[in-house]
């Protein structure tokens, strides 16, 4: 990286008014710290205590599906170049009073299969049915190995109250990259 | 038997479960990343308690947070005490949410519509 790209990087952050953001392996320490910055961060900002709870909330999971999928293997080919499966992206923006959660990660690509069918059904159901699927999935008694519910992009899109932006990037032989983008105002 | 108190953390609930006065309270935020570890002990105690309950159980639920790893597990504690609901304790449940906390308070909704258990919806200012 040159010198200037450091300013055309903090440039982009400027302009995409980022609160907050993070690049790397996303630890239960990690959490907790980001966790603690973005409370205290919304706490000093002039908005509803609704909305700060929505950011919040939709932040905790987002966060947790970050740390629960850190099982892709440690050096993956992306494209041409080596990377850290592990690592993922995180940034927090606020602009026009609308708040955006913004994840990327790489991903299975036979796991992926099964999140891109679960978020295409989360927004095709609109608020009531929503609920439904909510209490479906809550009620079925089933628990991945890792204590995931498969609750997670749900009650996302319930909180946040907005459909759920996706992309799956083809990135190399086993892994895509996941690009989420949850809007909560 | 004994009772089971534990502190808040940043991401785990206060814990009081009282069993001489047949109560339980969870209060704060429940986002461990692990929820399952956290509440084996809760569910432990519940099954001690359902040996010999006193003749009302009372579930004080006064939640600010909680992740969806924790929504499962209480669940879970919720069917444990469905099914100690019945001639020897009768179990109620109140559910606390905060002003304009809808969404607290749909989650309330969920738990009813899955659990036979008597709801007490109960809006606060604070938590």
């Amino acid at each position: 990286m040159t010198l200037s790209n450091i300013y055309n990087l903090y440039k982009t952050l400027e302009e995409e008014s980022i609160l907050l953001s993070f690049k790397g392996v996303f630890t239960s320490d990690l959490l907790t710290s980001i966790l603690q910055i973005m409370e205290s961060k919304l706490s000093y900002l002039e908005e509803s205590p609704k909305i700060k709870r929505k950011v919040f909330n939709v932040l905790v999971e987002c966060l947790q599906n970050l740390y629960h999928h850190i099982d892709t293997g440690e050096i993956i080919q992306d494209g041409n170049h080596m990377a850290d499966g592990r690592s993922a992206l995180l940034m927090i923006a606020r602009v026009n009073g609308s708040f955006y959660i913004r994840t990327g990660n790489y991903i299975y690509n036979d796991v992926s299969v099964e999140l891109e069918r679960r978020l295409n059904k989360i927004n095709s159901l609109e608020k009531e049915d929503l609920k439904l699927y909510y209490q479906e999935v809550l009620g079925d008694g089933l628990r991945s190995d890792k204590g995931t519910a498969g609750l997670g992009m749900i009650d996302i899109a319930r909180k946040s109250g907005n459909k759920l932006e996706y992309q799956f990037l083809d990135v190399g032989v086993n892994y895509r990259f996941f690009c989420l983008n949850v809007k909560i105002d | 038997m004994e009772n089971l108190i534990l502190d808040g953390s940043a991401k785990t609930p206060a814990v009081n479960f009282d069993f001489n006065k047949g109560s339980m309270e969870l209060k704060g935020r429940s986002i461990p990343e692990n929820s399952v570890e956290f509440y084996q002990p809760l569910n432990e105690w519940i099954d001690s308690y359902a040996a010999s309950p006193k003749g009302k159980t009372v579930v004080d639920i006064k939640l600010e947070y909680f992740n969806t790893s924790s929504s499962k597990c209480i669940l879970d504690l919720f069917k444990k005490l469905e099914s100690l609901n019945g001639d020897a304790t009768e179990v109620i449940v109140n559910w606390y949410f905060e002003e304009d906390d809808e969404d607290m308070e749909e989650a309330g909704e969920d738990y009813q519509a899955i659990i036979g258990l008597p709801f007490n919806m109960i809006e606060v200012e604070e938590i």
